[in-house]
């Protein structure tokens, strides 16, 4: 919400788009247009919250206004007058669900080769491009996702790639556009990937990486190279407007941007990683080129270095159940997300990867809840709902705005029928900053894709 | 399964006391029969020599072996679904694959494929998925060149080599995305199938889309076997039909994701449908009319449903389709069935509804056993209480204690 010229933007008259053009476009291009409109102040009544910060409130409220949370708690919050009071009769509220890892858009439904545009497959590097301009924003993926109570969510490329493309981080709000769904103002992600898929890929094709060694060499190689550039543009920066004269400015190169932008501390590595050695291989190389892994995605094995990966402060983005379908998933354990959330400082994260998963993401937390209380650990609903939430929004760095119930974040809110934790359980209600975009029970709140419109489904209901 | 391990899980639930396994009683049950006996609480199941001897509240007679359930939810083992185990240890292993066949030396149909021929017991994944309260499958061939993937039947998960039962089975593609093993249109999926049909009729020599060994078993199909079609769309499941009604065979339709439209015929027609309860993308333009409640329209229009879960490694999985069926409106007694009893009835296996003679093979669950965060705590596959180890719980074991120790290599080897 910092960016200046939004709003002017989003009105489209031609002086605020020149403005736009010229102040703003070289830093932010392709920015947020997403403006949520505005509702009426909702109190939430006769609750079980959880809050996301790890507490479970019984009989409570929740108050938000202008997009905003104001109240939570058991005391009654001063009302504004128009204020909409929904009783929850004692059903279960959380924050909006979040999702680091979807395809949604980049591998659309239907799952036709004119969609399959998540994988820029022609290079093993190629950080200079953006998983967002491949987003097919009438995907009928998200709103299926809106009705499992997703609100926001890291939309990646695939894994053919060492440096696949930026991820982007959306709101899960229907729009014409991705900018319309463009999450203001999230670090972009960067895709990495390790192990199989770089070098089947591109050992296929006989240009390398055919072995894993030659992943992290070409890893190195890109490093390298972006360290140059950083460092020729910072320096450049530096220089009076006297000496700029004199040399010439550094030229522009899209993927070394990217890799700067790593380096600089602005963009979040996104490292899908199966093997518990190759992921400690790659936090070395963070520190050969001083930056920090993010987040490892799908991490099987990533229960075998839990307390390195705390130490490292490395979320772990990890399914419930799935293994075996490839030699590096083969040592998958359903017990690998509470395992990794067991050490003091873990950041446990449960992700889809899956256009079915991210429907019913709290129902893989609750499989993986059970099974670590199986093996002897004690994970209340309060605790493993982070996983979906809070922990979530620190692997996007967006934790300071959302993924918690707390005063000041953004109104992101699910009302669901029972136990989130439960097969049968529902989510009913949707809010995303304070408007609610889905309502079970209410047709005219049911976002419906222009792809769906007119077929089979939509006719026959 | 002699070496049967009480591990902890079931140590914090379940009383057993082992002796031999001639007999076996399970004390204090809540047992969903899924039979005319329906669910008794507090009951006994009293099995001998593998065989259930007696079912009932205060059953009389000491056992070499006793299991108090405290209460807990007995269902008949489960069914995975049409899976690949036994066929395949890592999907992306190649030589580890042997469910499907797509570069046969002669260009005709392959009827005569038979995946059980390849089947292991030994995979990783039996063990893993019975521990996980599943007692058999179906096993599929999958894919393979032009219409016919091939041949296999129901697998029961006793660990035997040839542990296959019912009717031959035989699996055949017609939807959209395989017509480009057939050259472009699904439309030549009927034309070599009809063809295949009218080589029944014809002189060995003059065969044009069988071999000499796939007629004969083509032959034996068509009277005693069950073709199991893939097929989504509203209008494929209307050729099925057409297909069936032709040539007078017993069929299954899978996937079957717009079945839904053509509830009554199906009915009507008696074709059960094997269904993904978590299917509701327009994934292709063969599923737009994709629903969440499909297995309930089915189920209440008088359709036998059963459910499969797309899954091999995570067949597990299974349950929370299920579950989710029930969610959007099944019935839970038909989704339970479903997933017990009714796929071998459908497929001509033994009986496993939990009843006096029938093998014993039932699971003990920690709560609903259609609930996500339930689990097996103990199965019983032919009256023994098979071992609840598998290579994941050992893994689980080696990385669970916070000390290494000497290092997790020394761990639970």
């Amino acid at each position: 919400m910092t960016h200046p010229n939004r709003v002017e933007v989003f009105t489209g008259t031609l002086l605020a788009t020149s403005l736009a053009t010229s102040l703003c476009l070289a830093d932010t291009p392709f920015p947020s247009t997403y403006q949520p409109p505005s509702h009426t102040p909702t109190l939430i009544t006769n609750a079980t919250i959880l809050t996301g910060t790890g507490q479970k409130l019984e009989a409570a409220n929740l108050y938000f206004v202008d997009g905003k949370i104001v109240a939570v708690g058991q005391d009654q919050p001063n009302l504004s007058e128009e204020t909409r009071i929904i009783d929850a009769n004692g059903g279960w509220v959380t924050p909006g669900i979040i999702d680091v890892h979807s395809h949604l858009g980049v591998y659309p439904s239907p799952g036709v080769d004119a969609h399959s545009d998540g994988n820029e497959a022609t290079a093993p590097v190629t950080a200079e491009v953006w998983a967002e301009h491949s987003v097919w924003p009438q995907d009928p993926g998200f709103g299926r996702a809106l009705a499992g109570g997703i609100t926001t969510m890291q939309i990646l490329p695939g894994s053919a790639n060492l440096f696949g493309s930026r991820g982007v981080t959306l709101k899960n709000v229907a729009s014409i556009t991705y900018q319309g769904m463009k999450f203001p103002d999230a670090p972009y992600g960067l895709k990495m990937a390790c192990g199989e898929n770089p070098k089947r890929v591109y050992g296929r094709k006989g240009s390398g990486p055919s072995t894993r060694m030659g992943n992290i060499a070409g890893y190195r190689a890109a490093w390298i190279k972006a360290t140059d550039y950083r460092d020729e543009h910072a320096n450049y920066a530096a220089l009076s407007d006297v000496e700029k004269k004199e040399v010439s400015k550094p030229k522009r190169d899209l993927e070394l941007e990217t890799l700067a932008g790593v380096l600089d501390g602005e963009i979040i590595i996104h490292m899908h990683c199966y093997r518990a050695d190759e992921m400690m291989t790659i936090l070395d190389l963070a520190k050969e080129f001083n930056y920090r892994v993010g987040t490892f995605h799908h991490g099987v094995e990533a229960y075998k270095i839990s307390a390195e990966l705390a130490e490292n402060g490395v979320c772990g983005a990890l399914w419930a159940d799935w293994w075996g379908f490839k030699m590096e998933a083969y040592d998958g354990i359903q017990e690998n997300i509470a395992l990794v959330d067991r050490p003091e400082g873990s950041c446990s994260v449960v992700h889809s990867d899956s256009d079915e998963g991210i429907q019913r993401l709290n129902q893989e937390a609750a499989k993986a809840m059970s099974r670590g209380n199986k093996a002897g650990m004690d994970i209340p609903p309060e605790r493993a709902i982070k996983w979906i939430t809070s922990n979530a929004a620190k692997s996007l760095g967006i934790n300071d705005q959302t993924g918690s119930l707390t005063v000041g974040y953004m109104a992101d809110v699910v009302i669901w029928s029972g136990n989130p934790f439960s097969v049968y359980t529902k989510a009913n209600q949707v809010f995303i900053d304070g408007v609610e975009r889905y309502n079970r029970n209410d047709p005219t709140k049911q976002p419906v894709s222009d792809f769906e419109l007119g077929q089979l489904l939509e006719v026959s209901q | 399964m002699k070496n049967f391990t009480p591990v902890i899980a079931l140590a914090l639930f379940l009383q057993c006391v082992s002796v031999s396994a001639d007999s076996l009683r399970i004390n204090n049950a809540t047992i969903m029969t899924m039979g005319s006996m329906g669910t008794l609480r507090e009951a006994d199941v009293f099995i001998e020599n593998g065989e259930i001897t007696a079912i009932g509240a205060d059953l009389p007679g000491a056992a070499d072996q006793v299991i108090d359930a405290d209460g807990a939810i007995i269902t008949p083992a489960m069914f995975a679904g049409a899976t690949t185990t036994g066929l395949v240890e890592v999907s992306a292993v190649s030589e580890s694959v042997d469910s499907s066949v797509s570069e046969t030396p002669l260009g005709k149909l392959h009827v005569e494929f038979d995946v059980r021929r390849a089947y292991s017991p030994h995979s990783s994944l039996l063990g893993i998925t019975r521990s996980e309260g599943f007692g058999y499958s179906l096993l599929a061939a999958t894919g393979g060149q032009f219409s016919i993937a091939g041949v296999g039947s129901l697998v029961d998960f006793d660990g035997g080599f040839d542990s296959f039962s019912g009717s031959d089975t035989v699996f055949i593609d017609v939807d959209g995305y395989s017509s480009r093993k057939v050259g472009g249109s699904r439309a030549a999926h009927w034309m070599l199938l009809e063809g295949a049909m009218a080589d029944l009729q014809r002189r060995a020599s003059e065969q044009e889309y069988l071999t000499q060994a796939g007629r004969n078993i083509l032959k034996r199909l068509k009277a005693d076997g069950i073709f199991v079609f893939s097929a989504n769309r509203a209008a494929d499941i209307k050729q099925v039909l057409k297909f069936v009604g032709d040539h007078n065979i017993k069929a299954v339709i899978v996937g079957a994701r717009e079945a839904w439209m053509l509830a009554e015929e199906l009915a009507d027609s008696d074709i059960p449908v094997m269904v993904n309860g978590l299917d509701n993308l327009p994934a292709d333009f063969d599923s737009l009319g994709a629903r969440l409640d499909n297995a309930a329209l089915l189920s209440e229009a008088g359709v036998t449903v059963m459910f499969t879960s797309d899954e091999t490694h995570n067949a597990r999985k299974i349950r929370q389709g299920a579950g989710t069926a029930v969610a959007y409106g099944m019935d839970y007694d038909l989704a339970l069935q479903a997933m017990t009893t009714t796929a071998a009835e459908v497929f001509e296996g033994r009986s496993r509804v939990l009843a006096e003679g029938n093998s014993a093979d039932l699971v003990v669950w920690s709560g609903d056993p259609l609930e996500v965060t339930s689990y097996a705590i103990q199965v019983i596959i032919e009256g023994e209480p098979i071992s609840m180890v598998s290579r994941q719980t050992k893994l689980l074991e080696r990385y669970l204690p916070e000390d290494a120790g000497m290092g997790r290599a020394y761990i639970n080897r």
